[in-house]
């Protein structure tokens, strides 16, 4: 080995301290760039085999009634490759060791064979042959502890009849699963069952029609002119409006997690590099300095300037190297972590997880730009340092009385304090630069810890604000109001309160979304909406009050008209003005007040969902009346929802972000620990003269503590402004259709970030500061800077 | 002896072909001139070749407003397997000529030959080449590499050079074979410097440029190392340039050049050498 190169090597242990504190943060970016960028490939490319191999439909359609014989009509739909109608309904279960009402979504099963499309695939069992026979949802049948065999009884349009199971399997349709008006997945109280067509028609009295429609697409064909055309056969069997994929609810929340997957890669990792790459700068430079006498050796004996350079660039690229490494080390098992995450929430009959080359490549390639970039300026400084100079020490830095100095002898500093402060003031450049690096730390825990105050918010607004009913008992139809009388008598409602839900497509110009409007009474208190002021808001009769980011999809602002065209009643089409906007975390929503519905729709005061308030004691008996009741189409506990939505904070987001305050802390201290060393090599000898002089340790350690303290302190604002940025970007990458993260920050957040990021920068300092106690003086003074 | 010495050495690389049988671009343009004078100790005859030559060469520093002339129009030759020592107080320019000659730092005015090479106007790409082919330095403050040992230390050199000793020949002829393998925070200084002389002779340089050698050292360890750069300077036919504050060391040179001022005040030439053993300080 060329001796240069053992120097390198020699160079790399001698700096192992230094070099793995830039390497977890080298890492940390590494790893979460390969962890995104795997996860999303993995999801993307797991969703489009399942999809592909599945025959997961382009376009869904919904009718109340429709005729098979509509299906020739439709099959002559240009563009149309695929075509399969089916019966499908709700029902409420009665599930052996459950108390609570469970809801299930029953499909039709062909007899002749497979569905044509959405294919699902067996786990277990067979599928249903005969009626009573049912196929469940695998993640329902475990959530309930069903195999092949159990029986269970299910309230089938005010039919309560026993099903017995003869297998469970999963289905593109429903990787994700989450009940009707619920806001959380709960696999125990919500399941998907198949049973015979045969079964299902006659049980929905659907026999010779069909209510649920699924169609595959050629290449060519157009999607919008598609659902247009289905839009207007449909139309006369009370059809609800045909919609694609992207508002398919499974596949809306796997397109959600892929577009935040491919968020975090883009706002995460590049934080981290600029990071690593400050901090080789910042270290480079100073190694450069230390070595300058070795630099201008080196060129005495015959290297060349690219020689020099490149072998600064080396050490970098070592130290990039081993940054590398552990994160394809960490990030390996972080995204094993995540894909255990992922089997979690979807229910994916495989996972196709292959990380491809080209991103272990890509993250390779950007841990190691971005050290390089870091070192350039170091190596060139060392390239271009003519070897006479290098030779000689340093001319000491040129200091000069300014209005600061008079200010600092007026205020009769102690010459210690003089020297920080000179310090600071004289190299003004490397102070920011520090700052800098110690702000990212502080802004990487407020982007970490953002999401805390942003769940709370979104907790509160949801759960404290706007659902704070007990349970919402839904409907088999539409009754009239009237019927709340009896649901009050149930037993323990202490309130009950009216609501109804209507799929309606709203349309401004060109832009057209398809939503789910909720029609309430006046006043209601039970299910609000809250206005951006933080108080609930009543939509004015004709008017409709939009979530923004429905409002931002539409591009409407309060006073536009809007045209509803509304798929349920008599399915009319009606003129609103936008109300106004409310923040809104989940979906995206739209509220009419409901007595002015009735009146637009011509007829009498009518219902489709019940909020009640209930008196927890009573539970048991409300529970076992609910089975009773008829024309119950399901409950949905709020409460259960709350529970899960706070369970799944737990175990989830707080893991996530405790990772991210752990990587938080590790930037602090690969900041503050160089900074600190750094500052301590170029102080040595000065620090040295001091304790000789007579300075106490404690006087000593003061410079260097004060120094790195307080660009610490000076760094705090900026590392708020840029974790705000941040936490502003993530948020942004996070928003979906399906729900918005909001940006909440506290003065909490930003102050617990300051702590950390300056507790973590004191205990640097004083790891360094041990360093002056060992200090041999005598060897320090002689030594030649 | 030492001009039988100088022709041994330096023939091979004149015909463009060291002694490896590889070509030496380096060397090509670099024909050896007749000197008019050459200095074996007592005579000095035209056969010597002229190594260094400088005319009118003038330096000044600037640091702020201030300039420093560190050279102010000196006009010097040196020869082929001389031992020169300069001579002077601090500030004088000695430090200055030699990282001139050695192809370190470029005069402000004025020209410098080596042999038929003008280095003034030489980029520092062929400045590195110059260097890397045809000089060696030992500098006061030893500047080993502390993370390397003896024997890598000296590597260093032959890692580069085009035709270079072993390592160990190189620290064998300063007498550290032994201490090879040590770090030099192991080495005494003494031990250090004759580590930086081996890794200057390991090139097998045509010229040695010495910036205080013996700076840094006790009398008995400074006169090891006055030893070993004798030995290279016979052995080798190495022409040689030991600068020094300690006027006793110039008992040993061929040629002693006084600097005054960033001028040569005067030179002289010994007409008996002392061996380094003789001397003391």
């Amino acid at each position: 080995m060329k001796a240069l190169d053992l120097k390198l090597m020699r160079d790399f242990q001698r700096l192992w301290v230094q070099g793995v504190a830039i390497d977890v943060v080298l890492a940390c970016g590494v790893a979460i760039l390969l962890t995104a960028f795997g996860m999303h490939r993995a999801l993307v490319d797991t969703r489009d085999a399942y999809y592909e191999r599945n025959r997961f439909a382009d376009i869904f359609a919904e009718a109340r009634r429709a005729p098979l014989s509509l299906l020739e009509e439709i099959r002559a739909i240009p563009g149309l490759r695929m075509l399969e109608a089916r019966v499908q309904g709700m029902a409420v279960l009665d599930l052996p060791d459950r108390d609570a009402v469970a809801m299930g979504r029953l499909l039709a099963w062909p007899e002749d064979g497979a569905p044509l499309l959405n294919l699902p695939i067996l786990r277990s069992g067979t599928p249903p042959e005969r009626p009573g026979e049912v196929m469940i949802s695998d993640a329902f049948a475990k959530a309930n502890g069903f195999v092949p065999g159990d029986v269970f009884s299910a309230n089938i349009n005010g039919k309560a009849r026993d099903l017995t199971i003869t297998g469970t399997a999963v289905s593109p349709e429903f990787i994700y699963t989450i009940g009707p008006g619920a806001l959380m997945p709960d696999n125990a109280g919500f399941g998907i069952l198949w049973l015979t067509q045969a079964d299902i028609a006659s049980a929905f009295d659907m026999v010779g029609a069909f209510n649920h429609l699924a169609l595959r697409l050629g290449i060519d064909a157009v999607p919008a002119d598609v659902i247009e055309a289905l839009d207007q056969l449909l139309d006369p069997y009370g059809g609800r409006g045909a919609y694609g994929r992207d508002s398919q609810i499974s596949d809306a929340f796997v397109a959600a997690e892929i577009d935040q997957l491919r968020a975090m890669a883009m706002v995460v990792p590049p934080v981290f590099f600029a990071i690593a790459a400050f901090l080789v700068g910042m270290v480079m430079s100073r190694i450069v300095t230390l070595e300058r006498a070795e630099i201008g050796l080196l060129k005495a004996l015959g290297y060349g300037d690219g020689q020099i350079a490149l072998h600064y660039l080396l050490l970098a690229g070592m130290i990039a190297g081993l940054g590398v490494a552990l994160g394809w080390v960490a990030g390996s098992i972080l995204a094993r972590a995540m894909a255990g995450q992922y089997a979690q929430f979807f229910d994916f009959p495989y996972l196709i997880f292959h990380v491809p080359g080209w991103v272990y490549a890509m993250s390779a390639l950007a841990g190691l730009a971005s050290t390089l970039v870091g070192a350039l300026r170091a190596a060139l400084i060392a390239a271009r340092l003519p070897p006479a100079i290098a030779m000689q020490p340093p001319a000491p830095p040129v200091f000069r009385k300014t209005g600061i100095d008079r200010a600092m002898a007026a205020l009769r500093l102690r010459q210690t304090t003089t020297m920080v402060l000179r310090s600071l003031i004289r190299w003004p450049l490397r102070s920011a630069l520090t700052a800098v690096g110690l702000g990212a730390a502080t802004a990487s825990v407020i982007a970490a810890g953002f999401m805390f105050g942003a769940l709370d918010r979104i907790i509160d607004l949801a759960f404290n604000q706007t659902y704070r009913q007990d349970a919402a008992i839904l409907l088999s139809a539409e009754l009239p109001i009237s019927a709340l009388v009896d649901i009050r008598r149930l037993p323990g409602v202490m309130q009950a309160e009216a609501q109804q839900f209507h799929p309606a497509t709203l349309r401004r110009g060109p832009r057209e979304k398809r939503v789910s409007i909720e029609a309430r009474p006046y006043g209601a208190e039970l299910s609000r909406v809250i206005g951006a002021d933080g108080t609930a808001i009543e939509p004015p009769p004709g008017g409709i009050l939009l979530s923004d980011r429905l409002a931002a999809q539409l591009e409407a602002g309060v006073g536009d008209r809007l045209w509803v065209s509304f798929h349920t009643g008599q399915r009319e089409t009606h003129e609103m003005v936008v109300a106004g906007l409310i923040e809104q975390y989940f979906g995206l929503g739209a509220y009419v007040e409901m007595g002015h519905l009735d009146q637009l729709f011509r007829r009498s005061p009518q219902m489709s969902v019940a909020n009640i308030l209930y008196d927890p004691a009573m539970l048991p008996d409300l529970q076992r009346a609910l089975h009773a009741t008829p024309l119950l189409g399901g409950v949905i506990e709020m409460t259960e929802n709350r529970q899960s939505f706070q369970e799944t904070i737990s175990e989830n987001v707080v893991v996530v972000n405790g990772v991210y305050a752990v990587i938080a802390v590790l930037i602090t201290i690969g900041v503050a620990y160089n900074a600190a060393r750094i500052q301590l090599s170029e102080r040595a000898r000065e620090l040295a003269s001091l304790r000789i002089i007579g300075f106490s340790r404690a006087e000593v350690s003061l410079v260097l503590i004060g120094e790195t303290m307080l660009i610490a302190l000076v760094a705090q604002p900026l590392g708020w402004l840029m974790g705000a940025l941040i936490a502003a970007a993530l948020a942004r990458g996070f928003s979906s259709d399906i729900y918005a993260i909001p940006l909440v920050l506290a003065p909490a957040d930003f102050a617990r970030a300051s702590l950390v990021v300056l507790g973590a920068s004191l205990a640097s300092v004083l790891i360094v500061r041990r360093r002056i106690d060992r200090m041999d003086l005598v060897a320090v003074m002689k030594t030649r800077e | 002896m030492c001009c039988q010495a100088y022709w041994h050495r330096v023939a091979p690389g004149l015909t463009g072909v060291n002694r490896r049988g590889r070509p030496a671009p380096s060397l090509r343009h670099v024909k050896p001139s007749r000197g008019t004078l050459c200095q074996s100790g007592k005579v000095m005859t035209n056969t010597h070749p002229i190594v260094f030559r400088t005319e009118g060469l003038s330096k000044v520093y600037e640091t702020g407003t201030l300039k420093v002339h560190a050279l102010a129009g000196v006009d010097l030759q040196l020869y082929g397997g001389e031992f020169t020592v300069l001579l002077g107080p601090s500030g004088s320019g000695k430090s200055t000529l030699l990282n001139i000659l050695g192809g370190l730092d470029h005069a402000s005015a004025g020209r410098v030959w080596f042999r038929d090479l003008e280095l003034t106007g030489l980029s520092e790409r062929a400045l590195t080449r110059y260097r890397r082919g045809h000089v060696g330095f030992v500098f006061q403050f030893y500047n080993l590499v502390a993370s390397l040992s003896a024997r890598e230390n000296v590597q260093l050199v032959t890692d580069v050079a085009i035709d270079p000793m072993a390592p160990d020949e190189a620290l064998d002829r300063v007498g550290l074979s032994p201490r090879a393998d040590h770090f030099p925070a192991e080495l005494s200084g003494g031990e250090q410097q004759r580590v930086a002389i081996a890794r200057a002779i390991a090139k097998r340089p045509e010229v040695l440029l010495c910036d205080e050698p013996t700076g840094a050292l006790d009398s008995k360890t400074g006169t090891a190392v006055l030893d070993a750069l004798k030995q290279i300077n016979e052995t080798m036919g190495t022409t040689t340039v030991v600068i020094t504050h300690n006027a006793a060391i110039r008992g040993m040179a061929h040629r002693v050049i006084r600097f005054a001022d960033g001028k040569i005040a005067d030179v002289t030439v010994n007409q008996t050498r002392l061996a380094p053993q003789d001397i003391s300080w």
